[in-house]
């Protein structure tokens, strides 16, 4: 009935954990730190990233496995997982602005990270602009292989290297704790029980729709050759 | 198909009754879903969102696994 179903349905109870306990956790409060109750927000903004990287990175392995080995497969794994990344992006990026207009005062600031990653989607789009731009299957699925490669590795930069350099409005950066994205002052374990099988279970979310996405573009594809 | 339905069908009822329990009282009662400044509403309402969106994904995989059978 239902294909290999036993990580969807664990995603499933992941998320059910996420947003019931999520909202139950008690959050520290630590001086000097005006996050308040926003803190919850690490369970539904931050999963949002992992899964978005966890798709690129499905999507640059079968890149590589497609100029390695050209078949259509491989094609449609890549395109498929960068566009489910893609969306997880823009969603982190939306979470992220409603996040910093009440937390920062101003839904964009300019801050290195915010750029960055709002950089590293427009690299990702790209990538779709240069898809369809080409009207030859094979030369599609060949330059946008280069292409994904490129962009992974424009990625890492714009959202782990660059924003370590200077000073950020998200938690730690230069010369405080290192870690932009995290401060291990304002988290519990508590906290940590929810926020690793939140990411977790977003990121399996994110992977079922993008099978479902495969999927479909295989019956497509079967469905033309029968023609 | 048919159980896809009932799912719903509860769903609804659940939803109907948070919504029962919403209205404006002259006196704000002490209960679980009004206590912590209503926090648990806003949880209702993103477990709503969440298994609706499973409900969702789930039906598409079952309809693209029988176009794979036919």
């Amino acid at each position: 009935m239902i294909r290999k179903s036993w990580w969807k349905l664990l995603s499933f109870v992941l998320l059910l954990y996420t947003c019931t306990y999520g909202f139950l956790v008690p959050v520290p409060s630590p001086a000097g730190v005006p996050l308040q109750e926003t803190i919850r927000n690490l369970f539904f903004h931050f999963p949002m990233w992992i899964g978005m990287m966890v798709c690129y990175t499905v999507s640059i392995v079968y890149s590589v496995r497609f100029l390695r080995k050209p078949s259509l497969v491989n094609d449609i794994y890549a395109k498929e997982y960068a566009i489910t990344g893609t969306v997880f992006g823009v969603l982190g990026l939306i979470t992220g602005m409603i996040w910093a207009n009440y937390q920062w005062g101003k839904a964009w600031s300019g801050d290195p990270k915010q750029n960055g990653a709002a950089i590293a989607i427009l690299i990702y789009f790209a990538y779709f602009v240069l898809r369809g731009s080409l009207q030859d299957e094979s030369k599609k699925a060949r330059i946008g292989a280069v292409y994904n490669v490129f962009a992974y590795f424009m990625l890492f930069p714009c959202i782990w290297i660059l924003p370590r350099l200077t000073e950020s409005l998200h938690p730690g950066g230069r010369g405080t704790e290192g870690n932009p994205g995290l401060n291990p002052k304002d988290t519990t374990n508590a906290m940590r029980s929810v926020m690793y099988p939140a990411a977790l279970g977003w990121t399996l979310l994110c992977v079922w729709i993008a099978t479902l996405r495969i999927r479909v573009q295989l019956l497509q594809e079967k469905k033309l050759t029968h023609e | 198909m048919n159980n896809l339905k009932k799912i719903a069908g509860l769903m609804l009822a659940v939803l109907l009754c948070f919504t029962a329990q919403a209205q404006p009282a002259s006196s704000e009662p002490v209960d679980f879903m009004h206590s912590n400044g209503r926090i648990y509403v806003v949880m209702a309402v993103v477990l709503a969102i969440l298994i609706g969106l499973f409900i969702y994904v789930y039906s598409l995989d079952r309809k693209i696994s029988k176009l794979e059978k036919s």
